[in-house]
């Protein structure tokens, strides 16, 4: 659809302005008046309506259109060039046998959409056609939602969702704002404030609102949620007003109103110009690796058919040669095939074998595939255990089409903060000027310093220190974004504070301010609300306190701080500035910055997410500066957000520090568990943060991604300082590689502890100069040492760069399967990038999981998302894939040897009903209950023992000799089922009555010994026998029976040939077809179970070690007395267990 | 190349406005805890190993071979005599008949053929002609024919299908039966006589009938215009295949015989699977139980030679078979029932042996607990 609405957009643009009158902006006018005459001539542009059209055909194009698309896919283009094929010449099976598949496949998939697509109309009907208050002539009307055009004045009430993107001209509460959740377009579901220009705001009725004479301008719509610029020009007496307008104003279609009871707004974009609909645009389809081998597959059998054809059709030829071989007396050609051509006579011969061989490349595969990737997702979403109570949620599955990459992942990526970690923010201390606060430390309100070996200078704080502290405290009172709620029903954070008698929450998108007012209050300051551009706190005197609110310099994840200028009641003017340290301190001129910063670099060691407080006084006449430069960027519509970076940039300077904060940000539950699973289940781990790295390799190492004998490479900023990054490169590789060569590494080194453990750690400035374009040496020795590396942490990442790194090591030479899991906004750059992108359910909205291929309440489910259903998945699709091939080519192949014996003359073996349901029918269910419900090891034990994922690692079910394996065995099972029933057939009688059996009775005993050959095998193969399986195997065995019973039983009266009447019945009223059937099956099942016995025998893998232990019920206690000798159970490792495992086994044997 | 997905979700753009869910919407999202969606439905859980499987391949092989033996000896119990007559070497009787064969003579080619019985054929002796070289399956040879005019359809009797071209129409009147099949169908005449030591001979009677399946004679074959008809009369306004030197309907003398569900017809029609075959032609029924159907000694076959095959290099020859309860002479199945057993048996063994020294680390465990 994505391309398709912008596509539209284009054209729609086009059409209306004209690609010349292309502008970047638009203009509105309000309530569609003309601005007064004297002002600048703007450019009228049209716009669409507000229609809502996310269908995608109408009644009228469904078929064309569905159909079009439908036979752009390869697979279905060439099944419908095999069925015109056989449409238009004479080939040797019906144009049925390949017809009906294809038209089933069709018919299905055009149903399916077509019922999406009529679900979608639906919606859109019920969207566009709900009603919608417009102001008209100082009148509320009642409109259609898809009526609304821009420039229409629209009244909302309290609780309706917006029509399409409105701007905020005035609303019921005084000062101009109204209250808004966006839960349906981010998740966010805590309420924002948005405010009307101030100019509008008095303008509250109908009437009045009908008087506004205003124009806007923006941009162009676009689809960031969080972006907008604009300008009003306001049309008062004479003098136009200009005012910004900014995201601030922006009502975005889909979100609701709240907590006001109503607002009068304008419609500035309307359909599907609004961000939301442009938002909906699709990502990019990702591909399994388990379908790039399939591709490969195919391509190999797609050789293999043409070279099938071009063989016989050369064969047919030589063997023709003679004229009593190509027209024996008794076996004439009609006068007009004499006539033809004989390149047209090869060209359709040729055709002709490419259909008769054609199902060796089965369309069933394609659904099957289809099917089994759609349905086995279902597991992942029903699974009990990924449902979290806390949150209320469960496993979600956005893409069904990857749940076999689950078992495939080499490389995770990880966000830290809410995904690793909680979320969920606790204030620790606060450190002014060296002295240590910490609230549980507080008793009634008095603050006892902190003086727990501390290695602080100054211990005795004089009355300035005093000043400072309160100055601190009111500076994390006032320098933050948060809301406070007063009801209780509030979804989200919630946080209650005591204020009087009512019940207040504290609501911010960020959780850290959050803790931080939260812990001022039991600092003793509390923040009570703003009120009239006025913030309110209540200090330890009980007194309240007001300070005007004149600017909020909001944070951004590139300045990583956020400032206020208030002025307090005294009037004098402060600019409060909060932000990560590396952003403060080179701004401090003043203040006790080492003593703070000892304080920080020890509490980002302990994990504590770490905040610099600093002030500045304001004189007036910098006050009157700074608010002209802040105007001058916000009226700007041009580069608005790089003009207001510098107007920060300016302003947030000559800072005095005041001291800093530390919150705790707790590691999620299993967390450390998880990661230590996936380590051994020989995946590497990459942490990417944001955060400082002292911080950051705390929670490494409380989450066991670093150990303690892991030798921790650093490649930082600093080190580079001292040593130019080449030098820094070098060594590194050289430390790692030293080790490489030294010892003799098997695969389990990486988690034997003996052996030396590498993390590295790095961060976002010196990734980027790594990955400078023109250093591409610099690339490859980075890459080699990440690779020797168990663990490696990325921090201070932008969220570019963590795409950036997974797309590194997307690249790098081994194609590595990457996954990247995060919660927030930032992460989904790199969750987009991966090949699996995991979103959690975390606190920062709900970006990530809307754009995850898969969504998990917690990160702890990753462990069993991966190992157990990515375990699972790749091994029931590779034996599906693998399966679907072999079945082919068993079935096709008796097939091709037969024409050696009819005068290489395109005869089919079996009858069009075999031809067309063998894959239909016989033998497509049981594979697909296999693919669905296979578990060839308990999950327990998957689950317990990660390092059985190794066993799948690098697609090894479906490499080049297990892919050859399986076609060996295909033209094996053929070999004996043809020859089998040649030599049995070869000049001799089968029945008791010495009648004969003809060609068709032939192909239907190869034909009945293929079912069963090739359904036993599957049964062979099946671990997993749950009552459903017995039903499936043994029931499309019954019904092939059944099928053939009644197939040959009756005269069909629709059909021109009767050639399989009684065919089947006879045979089996013949002793020694039931003798051969037996034997032929039990040759072709042979050599598979031999190799498998012997295999498992001689040289087992991990997996068939623990399906043998399994099987005879030892692993428990075994597993048990492993554990009590190694005396924990995280430390098992696989090799030891085993070791041990035959160890004692060998022993008491 | 060709896996393009038939997935729908890349054009799913469908956009939902919900609201926040509430208590109970959350509620419900608690997966349901059954052992079908919870993966844990109680399964038997079976694996290949040397233990499992040696018993089974010791099994096979001890059934196997049994069976094996039985069938070898059945096979060879049975006797046969195939004698060519295509008289393609100038020694051979009928060579001068294979030489100058014309379908335009109207005279018929004969020649006899002596042969010698060295045992006598004690139950029913079949009687098969058998040709070689001749690919009754090539596709444009098997698929002409109308079923539904051989089914006693009049409007395809009429107007025969497409499919039996160019053996559909001759001069404008349309061919019954039509068909490369029917035209060719096989027209020698084979006659049996028992030189009797006391120098008569004796026309041995062969039994035209059961030699073509039940269901064909009765259900898919059938006259047009029902059992009692006229045949001469249906039939009229219809040609005699090309190569014929009788109508259909003067197949037999029998009405029940003739026209369509003649048996010689019907087992013609039956295409065979491979370019050498056989097809029954007679049955030498056993007279009584005292005398051998076939005793020992020397017989003639007399051959009316219409059935052209030097051209196409082909073969012809008349076989005498015994039939048992598996059919006629064919000691694969035994040899082949033998061989599998006899290699199931080996490998039980290998593996017995495999498993003993490199399996007890697997097994070991057993016994300690």
């Amino acid at each position: 659809m994505g391309t398709r609405v912008s596509t539209l957009r284009t054209l729609i643009t086009r059409y209306c302005v004209g690609e010349e009158n292309w502008v970047d902006s638009r203009t509105i006018y309000i309530g569609h008046k003309e601005p007064p005459p004297g002002a600048e001539a703007f450019i009228q542009q049209r716009f669409p309506d507000n229609r809502i059209v996310s269908s995608k055909y109408t009644f009228w194009n469904f078929v064309p259109k569905n159909m079009f698309e439908q036979f752009r896919r390869v697979a279905n283009f060439y099944f419908l060039i095999i069925f015109l094929v056989q449409l238009m010449i004479d080939t040797p099976t019906s144009p049925i046998t390949s017809g009906l598949p294809l038209f089933f496949v069709i018919t299905v998939t055009a149903i399916k959409q077509g019922y999406e697509d009529w679900l979608r109309h639906k919606a859109d009907n019920s969207v566009n056609q709900c009603p919608i208050h417009v102001v008209q002539h100082g009148k509320v009307v009642r409109k259609q939602s898809r009526k609304l055009r821009v420039g229409d004045v629209v009244l909302m009430k309290e609780d309706e969702t917006f029509p399409c993107d409105l701007i905020l001209l005035s609303s019921s509460r005084d000062d101009g704002t109204c209250f808004v959740t966006t839960a349906s377009l981010d998740g966010e579901s805590s309420h924002k404030t948005y405010y009307a220009v101030e100019d509008t705001r008095a303008y509250n009725t109908e009437k009045e609102v009908d008087c506004i004479h205003a124009t806007i301008e923006c941009e162009q719509p676009q689809p960031d949620l969080y972006k907008f610029v604009g300008r009003i020009n306001i049309y008062m007496d004479s003098e136009p007003v200009a005012r910004p307008l900014g995201s601030e104003n922006l009502l975005l279609r889909g979100a609701t109103l709240k907590n006001t009871e109503y607002i009068y707004a304008v419609a500035i974009y309307t359909g599907m110009e609004t961000k939301m609909a442009l938002n909906y645009q699709s990502k990019t389809q990702k591909r399994s690796a388990v379908e790039k081998s399939m591709n490969a597959f195919l391509v190999v059998y797609l050789c293999i058919l043409i070279c099938k054809a071009f063989v016989n059709t050369l064969l047919k030829y030589v063997w023709q040669a003679s004229p009593d071989r190509d027209e024996p007396w008794y076996n004439n050609r009609t006068d007009t095939e004499r006539q033809r051509h004989i390149v047209v006579r090869v060209f359709t011969d040729f055709l002709a074998f490419m259909v008769l061989f054609n199902y060796i490349i089965p369309v069933s595969m394609y659904v099957t595939v289809e099917m089994q990737k759609f349905l086995g997702s279902y597991f992942i979403m029903w699974d009990d255990e990924m449902f979290d109570e806390e949150l209320g949620e469960r496993a979600v599955v956005n893409t069904s089409d990857l749940n076999e990459e689950l078992g495939q992942v080499e490389y995770v990526f990880t966000d830290k903060t809410g995904t690793l970690t909680e979320n969920n923010m606790e204030f620790i201390e606060c450190c002014v000027d060296g002295h240590v606060y910490v609230p549980h430390a507080i008793c009634n309100g008095q603050v006892m310093p902190g003086a727990t070996g501390m290695d602080m200078i100054d211990t005795s704080p004089g009355p300035g220190a005093r000043e400072h502290e309160e100055l601190f405290f009111r500076a994390l009172c006032l320098c933050h974004t948060v809301q406070v709620k007063e009801e209780e029903t509030v979804d989200g954070i919630k946080h209650g504070i005591h204020q009087g008698k009512s019940t207040s929450f504290y609501i911010s998108s960020s959780p850290d301010e959050v803790a931080l007012v939260e812990g001022m209050t039991r600092l003793g300051f509390t923040y009570l609300r703003l009120k009239d551009s006025h913030m309110e706190i209540l200090n330890r005197e009980d007194e309240i306190e007001r300070f005007q609110l004149l600017e909020v310099l909001t944070f951004d994840s590139v300045r990583r701080r956020m400032s206020v200028i208030v002025r307090d009641s005294s009037g004098e003017l402060y600019l409060f500035c909060k932000g990560a340290d590396s952003s403060i301190f080179p701004r401090v001129v003043s203040g006790k910055v080492d003593e703070v910063r000892a304080r920080v670099e020890h509490n980002a060691v302990e994990g504590l997410r770490t905040l610099c407080v600093a002030y500045r006084h304001l004189s007036p006449e910098q006050y009157e500066e700074v608010c002209h430069m802040l105007n001058g960027a916000k009226l700007a519509l041009q580069d608005r957000d790089k003009r207001l970076a510098e107007a920060y940039d300016v302003i947030e300077k000559d800072l005095i520090l005041l001291g800093a904060t530390a919150v705790e940000d707790r590691l999620q539950e299993k967390a450390a568990d998880t990661i230590e699973s996936l380590h051994k289940a020989g995946m590497k781990v990459w942490v990417l943060t944001g955060d400082k790295m002292e911080t950051a390799a705390a929670t490494c190492y409380a989450s066991k991604l670093f150990h303690r004998n892991t030798q921790i490479l650093e490649l930082t900023t600093k080190r580079t300082e001292e040593q130019s990054l080449h030098d820094v490169l070098f060594d590194l590789s050289r430390t790692v590689l030293r080790q490489h060569g030294g010892m003799t590494r098997d695969s389990f080194s990486g988690l034997s502890g003996d052996c030396t453990d590498y993390g590295l750690i790095i961060d976002g400035a010196t990734l980027s100069a790594v990955m400078r374009p023109t250093q591409e040496d610099y690339k490859e020795i980075f890459l080699d040492i990440c690779r020797n590396c168990s663990a490696v942490l990325c921090c201070r990442m932008a969220p570019l760069q963590k795409a950036q790194i997974v797309k590194l090591i997307k690249a790098s030479e081994e194609h590595p399967i990457t996954l990247a899991v995060g919660d927030g906004a930032n992460d989904v750059s790199m969750i987009l990038e991966a090949h699996v992108g995991i979103g959690i359910m975390g606190k920062e909205g709900r970006q990530a999981v809307r754009n995850s291929d898969y969504a998990i309440p917690k990160f702890k489910h990753l462990k069993k998302m991966l190992l157990v259903h990515g375990h699972y998945y790749y091994i029931r699709i590779s034996e599906l894939v693998q399966y679907f091939f072999y079945k082919n080519v068993c079935f096709i192949f008796p097939q091709f040897i037969y024409q050696f014996f009819c005068g290489f003359s395109q005869q089919p073996l079996y009858d069009t009903a075999y031809l067309t349901l063998y894959n239909i029918s016989f033998t497509s269910l049981p594979i697909l209950l296999y693919s669905l419900i296979e578990q060839h090891i308990n999950m327990d034990i998957l689950r317990k023992d990660p390092s059985l994922y190794r066993d799948i690692a690098k697609n090894s079910l479906l490499r080049w000799p297990i892919f050859i394996y399986w076609t060996l065995l295909g033209v094996y099972d053929a070999l004996v089922m043809f020859f089998g029933a040649y030599f049995l057939f070869n000049n001799t009688t089968f029945t008791s009555n010495g009648q004969m059996f003809g060609n068709w009775t032939f192909g239907t005993l190869i034909f009945t010994v293929l079912v069963f050959t090739v359904t036993f095998k599957l049964a062979l193969d099946t671990h997993y026998w749950t009552w459903i399986n017995h039903f499936v195997i043994w029931g499309s065995l019954v019904f092939f029976v059944v099928f053939s019973l009644l197939w040959g039983g009756i005269i069909w009266p629709f059909l021109n040939y009767q050639r399989m009447y009684y065919v089947f019945m006879q045979m089996l009223s013949s002793g020694p077809a039931w003798l051969s059937i037996i034997l032929l099956i039990a040759a072709s099942l042979l050599p598979d179970v031999l190799k498998k016995v012997i295999c498992r025998t001689l040289w087992p893998t991990t997996t068939e070690r623990i399906q043998t232990y399994a099987a005879f019920g030892y692993v428990p206690t075994l597993l048990d007395r492993v554990k009590a000798k190694k005396g924990c159970e995280s430390a098992l490792d696989y090799q030891s267990y085993v070791t041990l495992l035959d160890g004692i086994a060998l022993r008491e044997a | 190349m060709m896996a393009s997905s038939y997935n729908a979700k890349d054009e799913d753009g469908h956009i939902t406005v919900t609201g926040p869910g509430g208590g109970a919407v959350l509620r419900s999202k608690k997966p349901e805890n059954t052992a079908f969606k919870q993966q844990r439905l109680p399964a038997w859980q079976p694996i290949l190993t040397a233990g499992t499987v040696l018993p089974a391949f010791f099994i096979i092989g001890l059934l196997f071979i049994p069976i094996g033996i039985g069938l070898f000896v059945t096979s060879n119990n049975i006797k046969e005599f195939e004698i060519d007559y295509t008289g393609a070497d100038t020694s051979s009787p009928c060579f001068n008949c294979s030489q100058n064969f014309s379908w335009n003579s109207t005279s018929p080619c004969t020649c006899t053929v002596p042969f010698y019985l060295e045992q006598p054929y004690e139950s029913n002796v079949y009687v098969y002609y058998g040709l070689s070289n001749f690919y009754q399956n090539h596709r444009r040879y098997v698929k002409s024919r109308d079923d539904s005019q051989l089914n006693g359809n009049l409007k395809s009797l009429r107007e025969p299908s497409k499919e039996c071209e160019p053996y559909a129409y001759h001069n404008n009147k349309p061919i019954a039966p039509c068909g490369a099949i029917a035209n060719s169908m096989f027209n020698d005449t084979l006659e049996l006589f028992y030189n009797d030591p006391n120098g008569t001979s004796v026309k041995i009677l062969l039994g035209t009938t059961g030699i073509a399946w039940w269901t064909d004679k009765h259900v898919k074959f059938g006259n047009p215009g029902g059992v009692d008809s006229n045949l001469s009369a249906v039939f009229q306004g219809t040609t005699k295949p090309l190569n014929w030197r009788r109508p259909v309907y003067e197949l037999d003398s029998d009405q029940s015989n003739n026209g369509f569900v003649n048996e010689d017809f019907i087992v013609w029609m039956r295409t065979a699977a491979l370019p050498t075959f056989r097809k029954l032609y007679r049955i030498i029924g056993k007279s009584s139980q005292m005398v051998p159907t076939l005793p020992r000694g020397n017989y003639t076959l007399e051959v009316v030679y219409n059935y052209p095959v030097r051209s196409f290099e082909g073969r012809k020859r008349m076989i005498l078979s015994t039939i048992s309860w598996m059919g006629g002479k064919n000691p694969f199945l035994g040899i082949a029932y033998i061989t599998v057993g006899s290699v199931c048996f080996f490998l039980g063994v290998v593996l017995l042996v495999i498993h003993h020294k490199c399996g007890n680390r697997n097994n070991g465990a057993e016994i300690s607990n």
